[in-house]
């Protein structure tokens, strides 16, 4: 039992929920400029300049080959030693997961404004709609539907993914864990077990009304 | 009425990728009038009508709609709302009742007011035998009520002319009837329409002129009594005869 006190040991727990408060302030700053700038990019990558696509095809195999961590490791300690510039943890990870997130983003856009048929746009032409009335009634709405679900499991990965940046000394939910897990290494050895399933909880409780919201968009949209 | 066909089509031709689709097509419709296209696939059929909506760009030669030739882009737009064409594959919009998907056009592209709009819509889905489908989506109705939709979509945009593009194509048999009873309904009100279609007893029955297209050309244009009885081209002659079951017809003789 006193390896589950340590959870309320001291300040502990509070700790706990501001790390957690990092957490979600790295991981809603990054969604929210990887949703605008992935909408912008997404309508560049449906355009057919050659040039244009090839810049936006290294983009995303970058991001999708790269793991987050050599990313974060390269603008952390790469722009350091390189450039001699230095930027705070919680600015790197921004970059980094902005870096990812508005390339799959962008990619998730694209496909759902490409996957939708050319008879859409014939049809809606054959109406007598204009390019701007075909986009806002016909084909925006259309790419939204399929684009929601896909957007926040995306969201999710992401706020899942920053738990790396304790890695360049950022200290969110899991860098606060291990804090609290080695202060009390001598007389709660065993604590670890509780404090990583606060961890599980914390996460469950950010991520979860999130796919509640998928879950219930996919639901009225299908 | 005057005399002025509502549409002219003059030496009409069209490349892709340096194949010939039409070339050089010259007929025109009046009013009332209903023409069937038919022809072995890739005459060029669908291209033609794609070409009256501005769907494709001719080549050169031109069309004219009530005696005006349709120039550019910003003429398009004006064109094709009093152009209506239904598509093989129906493409109401998955996202929009059936309510909606007739309404957006009139209410959006003519600036006619809502309710007046609602009210037609509720009358013409009622006389294609839809009336209970008003609030349904595309995706719960089957192929030939989908194609109904479609036609009463198009109407209600009160075109001068009606292009319908195999409109029967991707139906069931069952089905087919029930759509080309309602294109029946609309020849004998008097709707100008030019009708590419493969079933050729409806094309009998509703055309009054039947222009025969291969290889991109007119090869005849005649009444359909003429056309399907007495062509006088050996290929329209073949073409005709593949509808017929020849093995069946040597089996019975």
């Amino acid at each position: 039992m006193q390896d589950l006190a340590v959870l309320f040991r001291g300040s502990n727990l509070a700790r706990l929920l501001g790390g957690l408060g990092v957490t979600l302030k790295l991981s809603l700053v990054s969604v929210a400029l990887s949703v605008a700038l992935g909408l912008v990019v997404g309508a560049l990558m449906t355009l057919k300049n050659p040039v244009v696509r090839a810049f936006f095809r290294l983009w995303l195999e970058t991001v999708r080959i790269v793991p987050q961590l050599v990313l974060l490791f390269l603008v952390y300690f790469g722009l350091a030693k390189a450039f001699n510039l230095q930027i705070s943890g919680e600015a790197a990870a921004v970059a980094v997961f902005t870096f990812w997130g508005a390339g799959e983003m962008g990619d998730l856009v694209r496909g759902a404004i490409t996957s939708i048929p050319v008879h859409q746009r014939e049809s809606s032409a054959a109406l007598g709609l204009t390019r701007g009335q075909c986009w806002r009634f016909v084909l925006l709405p259309q790419a939204a539907r399929r684009l929601v679900p896909q957007a926040i499991n995306l969201a999710t990965r992401m706020i899942k993914t920053t738990s790396l940046v304790m890695l360049i000394g950022v200290v969110e939910v899991l860098k606060v864990g291990s804090q609290i897990i080695d202060a009390a290494r001598y007389d709660a050895p065993q604590a670890a077990v509780w404090v990583y399933a606060a961890v599980f909880f914390l996460y469950f409780l950010a991520c979860w009304p999130i796919s509640l919201v998928a879950g219930r968009l996919e639901k009225r949209w299908s | 009425m005057s005399n002025q066909p509502i549409l002219q089509v003059n030496h009409l031709s069209k490349n892709f990728d340096g194949n010939g689709v039409l070339k050089d097509v010259t007929f025109s419709l009046n009013e009332g009038e209903v023409i069937v296209v038919v022809g072995p696939s890739g005459c060029g059929k669908s291209t033609l009508l794609r070409c009256v909506n501005g769907l494709e760009r001719p080549d050169s030669g031109e069309i004219l709609l009530d005696g005006a030739r349709i120039d550019d882009a910003a003429d398009l737009v004006r064109v094709r709302r009093q152009v209506g064409m239904v598509f093989q594959s129906y493409d109401l919009f998955p996202h929009m009742d059936v309510l909606a998907n007739l309404t957006l056009g009139p209410v959006k592209a003519l600036k006619r007011p809502r309710a007046e709009v609602e009210a037609e819509a509720e009358r013409a889905l009622a006389r294609v035998d839809l009336a209970d489908k008003l609030h349904a989506l595309p995706r719960q109705l089957s192929g030939g009520q989908k194609q109904r939709v479609a036609l009463v979509r198009a109407m209600l945009m009160r075109p001068r002319l009606l292009l319908l593009d195999e409109i029967t194509a991707a139906l069931d048999p069952e089905m087919v009837r029930e759509v080309l009873n309602v294109v029946l309904d609309l020849a004998r009100d008097g709707m100008t329409m030019l009708i590419v279609t493969h079933e050729m007893r409806f094309a009998e029955a509703v055309a009054d002129r039947v222009l025969f297209l291969e290889g991109g050309s007119v090869l005849e244009s005649a009444p359909p009594k003429a056309f399907f009885h007495h062509p006088q081209t050996d290929r329209a002659r073949r073409f005709l005869d593949t509808f017929e079951f020849d093995a069946v017809k040597q089996r019975v003789e």
